[in-house]
């Protein structure tokens, strides 16, 4: 089970400014073990969505080049403090992590 | 820029053995879009990542910023935020054009959500970050030089 | 057969007035501090005391924005996380490290390192982590291991950001342990020749290759440091790191060399405020 998802979700004038911090390992698949010599199998996530009340508003795909511990941030018109965000992601092999959290 | 993630099925790639596991009631299509290959982020260069997205006559444009450093403190997390003031932006995409495979990541964008995206990325080598946004269903570029430099005695 | 190790004590430094050998009435902890921030502030004028916390940074905005940028939100908040659980994990006493630590833990990192009178030693703030393990009933972790200390320490720490950094060096022992401390720091060693000082004073601020060296004022106050936002970097382990850049041998972590050595150059950053925890390339 992969550590929770931090999110901030803060009003900014009448723009919601909203930061998730993932936490996944994004293992690209070209990095080769020290020891044995083999290729670390590729580990990322593929996919990430996000919604404020139910309504999608992020669909976002990303590759083993986004860095470790993945860092995204995105702004919202239209939402106000109290509605809710949800973030999802889903990896290659198909783990997936949710969360949420209340723009303050 | 829907193209990346949604129906592989529908891609040269996928149509195959995928798409007729998928008819056979094999495979569910989300069973087949978790690690199928998703042919932009699979590119191996900037012309073919474009060509995958389908922006391969994107017009430059000076109204999308790219903050990003001059010279990477370390490769492995270099922040990027890209603005984009193109109005009706539906999409950025980011690609670090050495890189491996050049497109990093690709956000579509909705319902409120404005031309703005900051992430962290991973690159391999002093290279152009380019953003590419989808805006009234036409895509725009801009670019910007990121050095990344090897430390030398930062233990 | 014994290696003769022969340290070469920095010419040159007479200009700064720092005096080494015995404390005298012109030489002690805090003149010795208030000459090198003269000695920098004259050099960059335009560049603030409180600033000197960010070391490299504080000279180059490029890299003080990118900084800032992943301070928004680091990513190696988890492994503080750990460090948290830990801290508040009891020991096999059914006590807490708050209960047995001063003050609970909380403002406590800008004392140390500290002269222990009654161990006839410097103490440094991992001592007193595993005085409090051994006190009840745990064995001591190792002082450079990162899954164990490291990772507590990146948590214990943050309790006492924005604590200034306040190091004693009161009585004739003490003073010993300091001057030996500042020995190490400015004694040139290694096959490369250099004293700490001849990047961190006579270069601090310059370049060596495409490295910005950061000035001795401030060193101390921020770590442990997550170097590329995810390998655990403490301050010995830097020292041992340093040792090895110039290809001298390092003495271990927690040894009377290194102590005494993190003994003076905290005093150096007396003064200005501590953050743990904090992102580096």
């Amino acid at each position: 089970m992969a550590e929770p998802m931090r999110i901030r979700a803060t009003m900014a004038g009448d723009v919601a400014d909203v930061k998730v911090l993932m936490n996944h390992i994004m293992e690209t698949g070209v990095r080769k073990d020290s020891k044995t010599g083999q290729l670390i199998p590729a580990h990322y996530i593929t996919e990430v969505t996000a919604s404020v009340n139910g309504t999608k508003v992020l669909d976002a795909g990303m590759s083993g080049g986004i860095s470790k511990n993945p860092y995204l941030g995105f702004k919202v018109k239209g939402p106000k403090a109290g509605d809710k965000v949800v973030v999802n992601w889903t990896d290659n092999k198909g783990d997936k992590n949710t969360a949420e959290a209340t723009i303050g | 820029m829907n193209a990346l993630r949604r129906n592989v099925l529908k891609s040269a790639a996928g149509a195959g053995t995928v798409a007729v596991a998928v008819a056979a009631g094999l495979l569910k299509p989300t069973m087949a879009l978790a690690g199928a290959p998703r042919t932009a982020f699979e590119a191996k260069s900037v012309g073919d990542a474009l060509k995958g997205m389908g922006a391969s006559a994107a017009a430059d444009s000076k109204d999308i910023t790219i903050k990003a450093p001059d010279i990477a403190e370390n490769g492995a997390v270099v922040p990027v935020e890209v603005t984009s003031s193109i109005a009706g932006t539906t999409a950025i995409a980011i690609i670090a054009e050495k890189n491996a495979t050049p497109l990093v990541a690709d956000f579509d964008l909705m319902n409120g959500a404005q031309g703005f995206i900051s992430t962290r990325i991973k690159m391999g080598q002093t290279s152009l970050i380019r953003a590419v946004v989808t805006a009234g269903g036409k895509t725009f570029t801009a670019a910007k030089e990121v050095k990344v430099t090897i430390g030398g005695c930062g233990g | 057969m014994k290696q003769k190790i022969i340290t070469k004590l920095l010419t040159g430094m007479a200009g700064l007035g720092i005096a080494l050998g015995a404390a005298t009435a012109f030489a002690t902890p805090e003149s010795d501090r208030q000459e090198l921030i003269k000695y920098y502030t004259t050099k960059y004028p335009n560049v603030k005391l409180e600033d000197y916390v960010y070391g490299a940074l504080a000279f180059d905005a490029d890299s003080k924005a990118q900084y800032d940028a992943i301070m928004e939100f680091p990513p190696y908040l988890g492994e503080i996380d750990k460090g948290r659980k830990m801290w508040e994990t009891p020991l096999k006493s059914g006590k807490t490290y708050a209960q047995c630590m001063p003050n609970g833990g909380k403002d406590i990192a800008g004392l140390y390192p500290q002269f222990d009178e009654a161990k006839g030693k410097v103490v440094v703030l991992k001592n007193v982590v595993n005085d409090c393990r051994v006190a009840n009933g745990e064995e001591p972790y190792e002082f450079d291991d990162a899954k164990t200390m490291g990772l507590l320490m990146s948590y214990l720490r943050t309790l006492s950001d924005g604590m200034l950094s306040n190091v004693k060096v009161e009585g004739p022992k003490a003073t010993a342990a300091y001057e030996a401390g500042k020995k190490t720091f400015y004694s040139r060693a290694g096959q490369l020749n250099f004293a700490c000082a001849s990047c961190h004073v006579q270069n601090g601020g310059n370049r060596l290759r495409s490295e910005l060296l950061s000035p001795v004022i401030g060193q101390t106050t921020h770590w442990p440091v997550f170097r590329g936002g995810e390998r655990l970097t403490t301050l010995q382990d830097r020292y041992k790191g340093c040792f090895k850049s110039v290809r001298a041998i390092a003495a271990g972590a927690g040894s009377e060399t290194l102590n005494n050595l993190e003994y003076f150059h905290s005093a150096m950053s007396n003064g200005l405020p501590m953050k743990a925890s904090v992102f580096r390339k």
